[in-house]
């Protein structure tokens, strides 16, 4: 019998993620992949799969599923709650869901992003080595819509516990950041990084997180359009930076003022509009 | 050649002109370790293997574009575009004279971007080096063929586009199932032939 999960709902968004497709850029190729690829790699080992296995990453809960065969699941990310047939269970711990057994996942407590891993992974066809979708590309699988039935691969016996800690997103985040390689398109970068402060915008999602605030004072013009990578912190004409996340264009023509530090990245990618951001400039 | 820092792993090589940046691609083409390796049209993102592209990058010769070609491509286009007869008249020959003015030269894809399977390709003849539409189109259909400043290309896909519409091909640009998912790549060569 194939394994397989029907979607009985995907909440606000519910997409099919695994570590992306990097190495395409001078395709004109996103990487795309789970913004907090930490979580998704976590809840991968819980359930017994290789970290690369696809998985659901789901932005502010509200999944429900349903098990067409025995499997185990792991929710990961920020701490939420989790019930399967209406009961609560752990997150963060692989927690076995009967056949016709149904998930529920709620809103996060903190944070935007919660990862679903099944044991065997999401078994879509991979476009460009992944199957993530790219929402800015289009490629890979559509976002999931309600009554999908998703197929599920091969288990593999349980690799053991892990020590698994949520996801908290504080309500300020300092955020470690180099300069460069544009910061010479602004007068004193670093005293304008470090003295601003700025908000998570509604208007981010995983193309970029767009800050709103302190305006970064810069000279007029474009740049011909430069290649880009995942944490480059863009500064369009109106001084208000944006963040590039996983789904980000692969060049662009605004300047470049710096780049986050990578370990830092998810932490913006799990940021709720409305949450305060400083940078930290760092060498 | 200006190197500049892009965080922990990755370098903003920027030089003066399109040939210099095929220069510094077909030179750090192919080291061990490199992630991404993005041209440009001043630019080359080089993401992983710092050390051995800095190396590498010590003894480059700018001067010397790279004359072999990887793959030699040709693509069939239909001259029937809608700025057909807006090219003629900027270039002030006839719209035969531009499909033959396109049809004769031969170009380089010198770097992808936009969107996935979009090359800009070089060696438009200068009569054909146009500005874009004042007011670009919200959707061009896939397969347009067009021309803008010193570039030409086929769009992959329908998209916004402000450039100028010669004509139109029935190729796959792009197709992310197929085993070679994108039909152009840095460094092709391309010709364009009367379909």
């Amino acid at each position: 019998m194939s394994r397989s999960v029907t979607i009985i709902r995907t909440g606000p968004q519910a997409l099919v993620q695994d570590l992306g497709r990097p190495g395409n850029a001078h395709l004109g190729v996103p990487p795309s992949g789970a913004v907090d690829a930490h979580s998704l790699k976590l809840a991968n080992r819980l359930v017994g799969n290789h970290e690369t296995a696809a998985g659901l990453e789901v932005l502010l809960g509200g999944l429900a599923t349903r098990a067409n065969a025995s499997c185990t699941v792991a929710v990961t990310g920020p701490a939420v709650d989790v019930r399967i047939d209406g009961r609560l269970v752990d997150s963060h711990q692989p927690v076995h869901l009967g056949a016709s057994a149904t998930l529920e996942i709620g809103t996060p407590h903190t944070g935007l992003r919660t990862y679903v891993a099944f044991s065997g992974g999401v078994d879509v066809a991979k476009e460009l080595g992944s199957r993530s979708t790219d929402l800015l590309s289009g490629i890979g699988p559509d976002p999931l819509r309600d009554n999908d039935v998703i197929e599920l691969g091969t288990p593999n016996p349980a690799s053991g516990a892990d020590v698994v800690p949520p996801v908290h997103v504080l309500q300020t985040l300092v955020i470690p950041i180099r300069l460069g390689p544009r910061d010479d398109w602004f007068a004193d970068a670093e005293t304008q990084l470090r003295q601003g402060s700025w908000t998570v915008s509604d208007r981010s999602n995983r193309v970029g997180a767009r800050l709103q605030g302190t305006k970064l004072n810069r000279r007029d013009g474009e740049i011909p359009s430069e290649g880009m990578i995942t944490g480059a912190v863009q500064v369009p004409p109106d001084g208000q930076p944006v963040v590039f996340l996983n789904d980000h264009p692969t060049t662009g023509g605004y300047p470049v003022i710096g780049v986050v530090d990578c370990d830092h990245l998810r932490f913006l990618g799990q940021a709720r509009p409305g949450t305060t951001v400083r940078f930290r400039p760092i060498d | 050649m200006l190197l500049r820092r892009c965080g922990t792993d990755a370098l903003l090589v920027e030089v003066d002109s399109l040939t210099e940046v095929a220069a510094v691609r077909a030179a750090l083409q192919g080291l061990d370790g490199i992630e991404e390796l993005v041209p440009a049209a001043r630019t080359v993102l080089v993401k992983g293997a710092l050390h051995q592209a800095r190396e590498v990058l010590k003894t480059v010769d700018l001067t010397k574009a790279p004359t072999t070609h990887p793959r030699e491509i040709t693509i069939p286009v239909t001259y029937d575009g809608p700025d057909l007869d807006l090219v003629a008249d900027t270039a002030g020959v006839s719209r035969e004279e531009v499909v033959k003015l396109h049809t004769g030269a031969i170009y380089e894809v010198a770097f992808c971007g936009f969107a996935p399977g979009f090359g800009y390709l070089t060696g438009l003849p200068r009569n054909l080096q146009q500005p874009r539409l004042d007011s670009p189109r919200t959707k061009v259909p896939q397969g347009s063929v067009g021309i803008a400043g010193e570039f030409t290309a086929a769009y992959p896909r329908a998209t916004p586009g402000g450039w100028r519409l010669i004509g139109r091909t029935e190729i796959t640009l792009f197709d992310p199932t197929a085993e070679t998912p994108v039909l152009l790549q840095p460094g092709d060569q391309v010709r364009f032939v009367i379909a």
